[in-house]
């Protein structure tokens, strides 16, 4: 270790491995796991989105819950932008799984033809 | 495709009190679990250092949503996988539940025991891989280090620790600051920095937490120190009953100077600072400081007089500085917030925080860092749950063989260094023993002596053989032989053994009998002249226990636990002992709902 910009480089490479203990300001995506999530292929979309956040290198907490009571409009996500309402979206497949991480999650941009809900957080 | 991002992390407690509840094979189910349903490549397992909450053990925390699950077994692994990770539903039997009032605590931060503590030293241990720099660096690790060389002279940092009001965590309580100090004045044309990792009081472990599961945060300390006094070699003197803390705190050496945080020139300052472990075979003498530079000698760990004291000449004749572990922990956090906020915490006269390992008749036996000056009261009873099974507290013994115990009346005692001194125990490392009703007092200093006699080094006649006249006259009166005069012919003893003895052990040996007849003579006096034990401990003084017929309401469960059959009676009928076969064992009177078994 010859400086302290050196330290510093190995902090924020070495922050990747802890960053999923944090909950802190970060942007959340919540995947309905009740068992017609599960059964409308919601773990093939958790898989996408796994892929997804590892090819850009996001820094997301993903969470997964029971049934919230849609099962018709599973699988259903949720994305949470800190500080701003929640939004679900229904019938969620892997290959839109895409574009609402990019619009929504990277891009701050609500991916209005598959949004379903508005929570106020 | 590689992935490096996981959705969630499974902290496996690894500490040694884990370890011994069964985490290994916990951490070999859940791997299984996850490869079963497919999910290994998104669920990430680190094994950590120990949570602090042993009671409970094998600990589990779940991120990010950090739910703690405690007291899991292998069986449960498939069960909570498919729950938690697969179908986001937490799983409610296997949550902390509140001894009081016996609530589901979901989230580890909501759990009293945590709620009620401040974390600052023991803040990674249970959070972090202790087996990688990279998590330790990603928590600010190597910071301070990083700015003391880069920016601080050595004399800054001093007065930053000194500032601080740092005491020495070790048990004494000598100002840190200051003895760093006496090793800068120092000429010496070599120095030296030792790490006292020898752990001994009985139940105490909070070193062994530390090393185990935050090593680098010692060794951060520990450069910073041989930066301040000018020393550029340092030796961690470790049990060798610590093996679990011994292997992690070699792979911190390795990878630190794989990095070059230990080596030459670093941080391009100048400063080269190298460390080894010395392993030692465990003898409570060797927890003095003298007698610890002896064993790194090579010679019979035995202690030197004090002066010329270790500053001035200490390991191989030149100027040594030794602190204890949890000494070392607290530097790297003072430089990094700062002396002034430091000293926020705590007491005027004692600052920051002190980590104590609560063992005994408690309910949450563990660790737990809270701030000084916090009460008695509030340890054990808002942190600890309160005494084991609803019964009576009685005295809690801090400080451990070279302590004392506190009764009742004092549980209000606010918790810094002098408090405890002026009340007659001291801080020592920070064990708690927390002892109930049925614990006869005279039974624990006996204990006590019983260590230290067996630890004593032999170089002092007053150690060597006062204590074992102690310890005669102890198990003479536990045994129901006291004679008259045996309180005074103690208390003769301990004030000589206090006044003649060389080193601390000796010192502070006769403290337990000291503090217990200050305020528990009555027992003392009890068993000398009514030949009873007011605890029903001391089994020499017992003959036997009978059954209250009025109470009994035959519920059998004494007689199933009767080592002797000597019990009697049918279902919901009164039981009856028989005298003749009863052996005083005491089994029924804890077996028994109805507190129907009393001493004859």
């Amino acid at each position: 270790m010859k400086s302290l910009d050196e330290l510093k480089a190995l902090r924020e490479k070495s922050l990747k491995s802890i960053q999923t203990r944090s909950t802190d300001n970060k942007p959340r995506i919540i995947i309905g796991m009740g068992t017609c999530g599960i059964a409308a292929g919601a773990r093939k979309v958790l898989s996408s989105i796994m892929e997804e956040i590892n090819e850009k290198d996001l820094d997301i907490v993903i969470t997964q819950t029971g049934c919230i009571g849609m099962c018709e409009k599973e699988p259903l996500i949720d994305v949470e932008m800190p500080n701003e309402p929640r939004i679900t979206y229904g019938h969620v497949t892997p290959e839109n799984v895409k574009k609402i991480i990019t619009e929504h999650v990277i891009n701050g941009k609500i991916v209005e033809s598959l949004a379903i809900a508005k929570m106020e957080s | 495709m590689e992935h490096s991002i996981y959705r969630s992390h499974i902290l496996v407690c690894g500490g040694t009190g884990c370890v011994s509840s069964g985490c290994k094979a916990v951490q070999v189910a859940l791997k299984k679990s996850l490869k079963k349903f497919g999910l290994e490549k998104e669920i990430k397992i680190i094994e950590t250092g120990c949570h602090g909450f042993c009671e409970k053990g094998p600990i589990l925390v779940f991120y990010p949503e950090g739910v703690f699950y405690c007291e899991v077994t292998p069986e449960d692994m498939d069960h909570i996988v498919e729950e938690h990770i697969l179908k986001g539903r937490v799983v409610e039997e296997l949550l902390f539940t509140e001894p009081i009032t016996k609530e589901n605590i979901p989230s580890y931060m909501d759990i009293d025991f945590y709620k009620k503590q401040k974390r600052n030293i023991l803040g990674n241990c249970g959070k972090i891989d202790p087996e990688s720099i990279e998590e330790y660096v990603a928590t600010g690790g190597y910071e301070a280090t990083g700015q003391v060389l880069t920016h601080m002279s050595s004399e800054e940092v001093i007065d930053e620790i000194k500032k601080s009001g740092l005491r020495g965590r070790g048990g004494g309580g000598f100002p840190t600051g200051l003895k760093w100090q006496f090793a800068r004045k120092s000429d010496s044309k070599k120095k030296y920095i030792i790490c006292n990792a020898d752990e001994g009081d009985p139940g105490a472990f909070m070193d062994r937490s530390l090393l185990e599961g935050d090593p680098h945060k010692i060794i951060e300390g520990m450069i910073i120190a041989g930066y301040a006094i000018g020393a550029n070699e340092g030796y961690i003197y470790v049990r060798a009953e610590y093996p679990l803390a011994i292997k992690r705190l070699q792979i911190a050496l390795n990878q630190a100077k794989e990095y070059g945080l230990l080596g030459e020139d670093l941080f391009s300052s100048g400063f080269n600072f190298k460390l080894q472990i010395k392993a030692g075979a465990g003898a409570f003498v060797c927890g003095e400081e003298t007698a610890l530079m002896n064993s790194i000698e090579g010679k019979r760990g035995m202690p030197r007089p004090r002066p010329p004291f270790p500053a001035e000449s200490g390991l191989w004749g030149y100027s040594t500085n030794i602190n204890n572990v949890e000494t070392f922990a607290n530097i790297a956090y003072i430089i990094n917030i700062g002396a002034k906020e430091y000293a926020k915490v705590g007491t005027e006269n004692s600052t920051g925080t002190k980590v104590f390992a609560l063992t005994g008749k408690i309910n949450n036996t563990g660790l737990a860092e809270v701030p000084m000056g916090i009460t008695m009261r509030e340890i054990i009873y808002d942190i600890g749950g309160g005494i084991h099974e609803g019964k009576k507290f009685k005295a809690v013994q801090i400080g451990g063989p070279s302590g004392g115990c506190l009764p009742e009346e004092l549980l209000d005692l606010k918790v810094d260094y002098d408090s405890l001194i002026k009340a007659g125990a001291m801080m020592g490392s920070g064990g708690l023993v927390v002892m109930d009703e049925n614990t006869c007092m005279v039974d624990v200093a006996r204990f006590f002596l019983n260590f230290t006699q067996s630890e004593s080094c032999g170089k002092c006649t007053p150690c060597r053989e006062g204590t074992k006249r102690m310890l005669n006259i102890l198990e003479r009166i536990t045994s129901g032989k006291g004679q008259t005069g045996d309180i005074e012919l103690l208390e003769r003893l301990a004030k000589m053994i206090k006044k003649t003895s060389l080193c601390g052990l000796g010192q502070t040996a006769p403290n337990p009998v000291i503090s217990t007849l200050k305020y528990f003579r009555h027992e003392y006096e009890a068993h000398i002249n009514e030949q009873t034990c007011p605890a029903g401990e001391c089994k020499g003084l017992l003959n036997g226990y009978v059954i209250n017929g009025e109470d009994c309401i035959g519920c059998t469960a004494c007689k199933n636990v009767c080592p002797t059959d000597a019990i009697s009676g049918e279902r919901k009928e009164v039981h009856t002992i028989n005298k003749e076969l009863c052996i005083s064992c005491g089994a029924c009177v804890t077996k028994c709902p109805v507190d129907a078994i009393d001493q004859a």
